[in-house]
């Protein structure tokens, strides 16, 4: 029965959303070396979606220019609405800032900020401080009652809640996961997807950098990258949450 | 959140600030040091001077016409006459003029020739140590005593109340073997007796005062026969270097405009103090001895000199020091900064989160380096100059000033990584 619902959920998504990322072309040259050749892509709105590879296929640049931290030398890259590879680092600054939510591997917590302090972090540079709604935020990652702590005072699970919490606080348009189960253990890379799916099931749009297949399996779609080429886009069978 | 931010990073790394605030604290504690010293020196160096001899010579203006023009300071068995001698009771005017509190010291000399030990000999007449009741109200101690301090004097100055008591300089005083407590007897040239002079003291002074004899002015009035006269005065005065201004001045007061006069005049040059001594004693010519004046404005400019060179060069090597660590402390924080910036921090406002970290923490050093600055100073005062060295209240906002420059010119490197750095170098932890 929960199949069904989420199979109809999913659908209906489809058919309400349009595209939240449009790569068309695109291609990543450093020095001789071509990382991206001729990507084309496309990430609907509420769309989960993963991309894996071997070391050297690109994933990592592909990260870089979806996350707005890079450019490509050639095509274009529009992420709700904006052409993101024609503009300036400090526009493309404001674009991660408001549509994009991180997640890293290595969580990257400010380590003298408290859980609470660390998630305010991203309202602080995104507009105002509202200790309400980042308690709500975690709360939804389950870590109300361990907000007041250091990230040295969290176990490895917890502090990656934090930073999806922290990801999550600004309402993103796209969140952008590198690894996000990499420096996990099998418990908590658990909890951590289970929170994926259910922002997932929220609505929310996840683009998941992965090596591990069955982490990938998670996603709607995997989209496999070999020497920098769009190797193929194989759709995973919906799970049942 | 910026300045829990802030709270953070400081409490966080301490130990690397403590050594930024400490590399501070030690540049600025010697940069107040001196510039404190500098700022008091004129004054120190001044006095410290003024304690090898005077540097104006006060002339009746007859004598010194006459000695300018044939080299002469008096005309030989010349009957005393008022326009080649100076009245004792005018010397006064001296601390009353304009600059009256520049002269630190002066001393009138009244020179006979008599005969002791068969040989002639200079006797020169002068205050030894007079006290003096201006009409002003002010009361003077001045002499010879102050003004030739660094004589070699074996025995005791002479005294103004001890009308025989007298100094006799080293040379004279090997040859007609004399010591402190002796007595000389004394006569005139054409040998009538004077009396004995007691010597209070042999001096030395490596000049032609070893060649002769002071006494009292009183007892040589009365020998030389010249009661209330005094030939010269020498006059030790705390002066302003010279500079163009003073020296055009002192070839011509006439040729400067209003302006330039009154700053000239309200200064406190060799040639205005002794335009002012010339103003209030109108037979009298104050003479700058030059040499004198010049070396002490050198010296001084020397040493102003050497002390900025001082507090430039610990100054620099502060900030060299501090650039180092910023920058040490820059790439440690490497992953945070980056991680700020892919949060959405933009470079101004992650360069400003450093700054006002480096900032804080160098004017907490400043303000540690002031004090002990200032400690330095009394240290350097009393050593140096023999007194306190008064702290100046233009040390403190410049040495802010300094602190300021010195923190933001040590961050400059760490602010270019901050430019350059890259958020992707956190996101794959690369």
């Amino acid at each position: 029965m929960a199949l069904v619902v989420y199979n109809l959920k999913v659908e209906m998504l489809r058919e309400v959303f349009v595209n939240i990322l449009e790569i068309q072309d695109i291609s990543k040259i450093y020095g001789t070396v071509n990382a991206l050749r001729n990507i084309t892509l496309s990430v609907q709105q509420g769309e989960w979606a993963a991309i894996m590879g071997p070391s050297g296929s690109g994933k990592t640049t592909m990260m870089n220019i979806i996350g707005c931290m890079d450019k490509p030398t050639s095509g274009s890259v529009i992420l709700d609405g904006d052409d993101i590879s024609r503009l300036s680092s400090e526009e493309l600054t404001g674009i991660r800032r408001d549509k994009i939510g991180l997640v890293f591997q290595q969580f990257h917590l400010v380590p003298y900020l408290t859980a609470l302090e660390n998630v305010m972090v991203a309202q602080y540079y995104h507009s105002i401080i509202d200790k309400e709604e980042a308690l709500q935020s975690l709360e939804r990652v389950g870590l109300q009652d361990r907000a007041e702590h250091l990230p040295r005072q969290l176990s490895g699970g917890e502090q990656q809640r934090v930073c999806i919490a922290r990801a999550l606080i600004n309402h993103p348009k796209l969140i952008l996961a590198d690894e996000p189960t990499g420096n996990l253990d099998e418990a908590n890379e658990g909890i951590v997807m289970d929170l994926f799916r259910q922002l997932h099931c929220g609505g929310s749009t996840i683009v998941m950098v992965t090596h591990d297949p069955g982490v990938a399996a998670h996603a709607e779609r995997t989209v496999v990258l070999e020497h920098g080429r769009l190797a193929r886009i194989t759709s995973n069978p919906a799970k049942d949450f | 959140m910026f300045w829990k931010m802030i709270f953070g990073a400081l409490t966080r790394q301490k130990s690397r600030l403590l050594l930024i605030a400490f590399t501070v604290a030690l540049g600025v504690s010697l940069a107040t040091a001196m510039l404190t010293v500098m700022f008091d020196v004129g004054d120190k160096v001044n006095q410290e001077l003024k304690t090898y001899g005077a540097n104006l010579n006060v002339l009746p203006k007859g004598l010194s016409m006459l000695g300018e023009m044939y080299n002469l300071d008096q005309v030989e068995g010349e009957a005393a006459r008022p326009e080649q001698h100076l009245a004792e009771a005018d010397l006064g005017k001296i601390k009353m003029i304009f600059w009256a509190y520049n002269i630190v010291d002066f001393a009138p000399y009244l020179e006979t020739k008599i005969m002791a030990g068969n040989r002639p000999v200079i006797l020169v007449g002068t205050w030894f140590d007079k006290h003096l009741n201006l009409p002003t109200g002010d009361e003077v101690d001045t002499g010879m005593t102050r003004m030739k301090s660094w004589w070699d004097v074996t025995g005791s100055f002479g005294r103004d109340d001890e009308p025989r008591g007298a100094m006799v300089g080293a040379s004279l005083a090997a040859e007609l073997g004399l010591k402190a407590g002796d007595a000389l007897p004394i006569s005139g040239l054409e040998g009538q007796d004077l009396g004995s002079l007691e010597v209070c003291a042999v001096f030395h002074s490596g000049g032609v005062e070893d060649g002769q004899i002071f006494a009292p002015l009183r007892l040589v009035q009365d020998i030389a026969g010249k009661p209330g006269l005094v030939q010269r005065v020498e006059v030790s005065a705390l002066t302003t270097p010279e500079n163009d201004l003073a020296r055009r001045a002192a070839q011509d007061p006439g040729s400067l405009s209003r302006l330039e006069w009154d700053t000239w005049y309200c200064t406190a040059y060799i040639s205005s103090i002794a335009y002012q001594i010339e103003e209030i004693m109108p037979g009298a010519r104050a003479k700058a001895v030059l040499q004198v004046a010049e070396s002490e404005g050198a010296i001084l400019q020397k040493t102003q000199l050497l002390m900025s060179l001082l507090t430039i060069l610990s100054l620099a090597c502060s900030s060299l020091a501090i650039s180092n660590l910023v920058t040490a402390s820059v790439m440690e924080r490497g992953t945070e900064i980056g991680l700020l910036k892919a949060l959405g921090a933009t470079t101004l406002s992650v360069v400003l989160l450093i700054l006002v970290e480096i900032l804080i923490t160098a004017f907490a050093g400043g303000i540690l380096g002031y004090f002990v600055g200032l400690g330095f100073a009394q240290i350097i005062g009393r050593t140096v100059f023999g007194a306190a060295v008064t702290a100046n209240a233009m040390a403190a906002p410049l040495v802010a000033l300094l602190v300021l420059l010195v923190a933001m010119a040590g961050s400059m490197p760490a602010v270019r990584m901050l430019l350059l750095l890259r958020p992707t170098e956190v996101l794959h932890g690369k």
